[in-house]
């Protein structure tokens, strides 16, 4: 045997410490350790705890019932991976007899999303899920390249949350499906609150934590089954079962990787893994004071009891500066038909600001608006 | 000098900042006759392997790794191995993974 061969075997055949060993099985070496509570699980023990603890959160939250559809917002990411990866594996070994089906958006974003849909259609494939594709262009009739082109690369972000959040409930309506999951876990959720909490954002605070939540109006539910599990275990998990995912920045995430409240949680979570955890926990217990109405008669006759009128000209000013337009659910955008809770929804109005500005003659042929966000990212590499 | 040749890998898509690179052979090698831990594997990544200067802050952080970014030591996780002080030995696998972006 060679002098190579005879190290690597003297290596494998190290002995394992007993304190290396699972702390749950006490017989194979741990791989891991549990950021929420320290202990120490080799890899199969990992997937087992992993699976159950998605299982027991989606018993106790009552998420599905029997024969429903459901549609997975699969990113191609590694998050909403393992999300389809493990509702598959779930609905099978505990018979939920759920009906699965991958739900995507197309933003139209060359070099981005056009390599992660090919990941979503690997998965498509390889978890054998019927497969959705929305894309912005038939939804809005632009791309996100289109808009950056237009309007700069500084609000992308809001633009396109906007239009996602829009775009995966219209996803969902074309499949005659009312229940989307997504894959936020843990550290998103902590990020969440945390934010909200930075920015006083009291309004969507005490949401913010909800397993399930709802537009307005909208018969569509949202779900978020990771809610509970940690950023690390799902990578980890991803790596150990080879899942296939898709992992590049987006580009027009300009700042995305050094985000405040996300870099502050990592550092939290370095000193205290728990905090993840606790800080959902705190979020889930904030209960809020109820918001003062603001009443507008106050202001011209202040001295008038007539307080029967009074309650009708009662108007709910919302953190953003909207106005309520009453409690009724069910009102729909005046431009577009959409469930909104406003005359005209979020995104008719960003589009007819950008509708504005958008060039009036094409060139025929011309093709440089696609991949904007490439170019721009390479300018920003330029050193002189 | 003594030396020691691992592989390094960069996942997550953690390969931006080394030109792409998803997977790396590395020879470390040090002054003194001191083993050779996992802490002279990041400084030698940190000083060849990072293709632009800027992006050091992505990958070390207080002289440490950044938090957000997971470290394997031969697919076993770094805190159960002694996290920077763990002894290189030929043909280890080292594993960077962010856990940062998007799902």
């Amino acid at each position: 045997m060679s002098e190579l061969g005879e190290t690597m075997t003297t290596k494998q055949r190290k002995p394992v410490k007993i304190s290396a060993l699972c702390e749950l099985c006490h017989g194979r070496k741990a791989v891991m350790k549990r950021p929420k509570n320290m202990q120490k699980l080799c890899k199969e023990c990992f997937f087992h705890i992993f699976e159950t603890e998605i299982h027991l959160t989606i018993q106790k939250e009552n998420l599905f019932y029997r024969g429903e559809r459901v549609a997975i917002g699969a990113s191609g990411g590694k998050d909403s991976t393992v999300l389809a990866s493990i509702l598959k594996t779930l609905n099978e070994r505990y018979d939920y007899g759920l009906e699965l089906v991958l739900l995507s958006i197309d933003e139209g974003i060359i070099g981005y999303r056009d390599d992660s849909l090919a990941t979503v259609k690997r998965n498509q494939q390889q978890y054998e899920m019927p497969l959705k594709i929305v894309s912005y262009k038939e939804l809005y009739n632009w791309t996100m390249d289109e808009i950056v082109a237009c309007s700069g690369i500084k609000s992308s972000c809001t633009y396109c949350g906007v239009l996602r959040r829009q775009a995966l409930d219209r996803g969902a309506a074309k499949l005659e499906i009312n229940h989307v999951v997504t894959g936020h876990n843990a550290d998103d959720m902590a990020e969440t609150v945390l934010m909200n909490l930075l920015r006083g954002d009291t309004a969507r605070l005490e949401n913010s934590v909800n397993v399930t939540t709802k537009s307005s109006g909208s018969p569509i539910k949202r779900s978020k089954p990771f809610k509970y599990t940690y950023q690390k275990e799902i990578v980890l998990y991803a790596h150990y079962k080879k899942l296939d995912y898709f992992s590049t920045e987006c580009s027009y995430a300009p700042e995305a990787f050094r985000g405040t409240a996300r870099v502050l949680m990592k550092n939290l979570e370095s000193v205290r893994p728990s905090c993840i955890l606790d800080i959902i926990y705190s979020g889930e217990h904030f209960k809020l004071q109820e918001r003062k109405k603001r009443n507008f008669n106050n202001y011209k006759k202040p001295a008038i009891s007539a307080s029967n009128t009074q309650n009708e000209n009662e108007v709910e000013i919302r953190a953003d500066g909207s106005i309520s337009l009453g409690s009724k659910d069910g009102n729909r955008c005046e431009k577009c038909g959409y469930l909104s809770m406003n005359k005209i929804c979020k995104a008719c109005m960003l589009l007819e600001g950008l509708e504005m500005s958008r060039a009036k003659v094409h060139i025929e042929g011309d093709i440089s608006v696609d991949g904007a966000a490439i170019a721009t990212k390479k300018l920003e590499q330029l050193s002189f | 000098m003594p030396s020691v040749t691992v592989n390094a890998e960069f996942l997550g898509g953690l390969d931006v900042i080394f030109g792409g690179v998803r997977k790396s052979k590395c020879k470390v090698t040090k002054d003194s006759d001191d083993p050779i831990i996992l802490k002279d594997l990041m400084t030698h990544i940190a000083n060849n392997l990072i293709v632009h200067k800027k992006d050091y802050d992505v990958f070390i952080e207080d002289d440490t790794i950044r938090p957000g970014i997971l470290v394997l030591v031969n697919d076993t996780d770094w805190e159960l191995e002694g996290e920077e002080n763990y002894e290189l030995e030929d043909g280890d696998l080292i594993t960077f993974t962010s856990t940062l972006h998007g799902g």
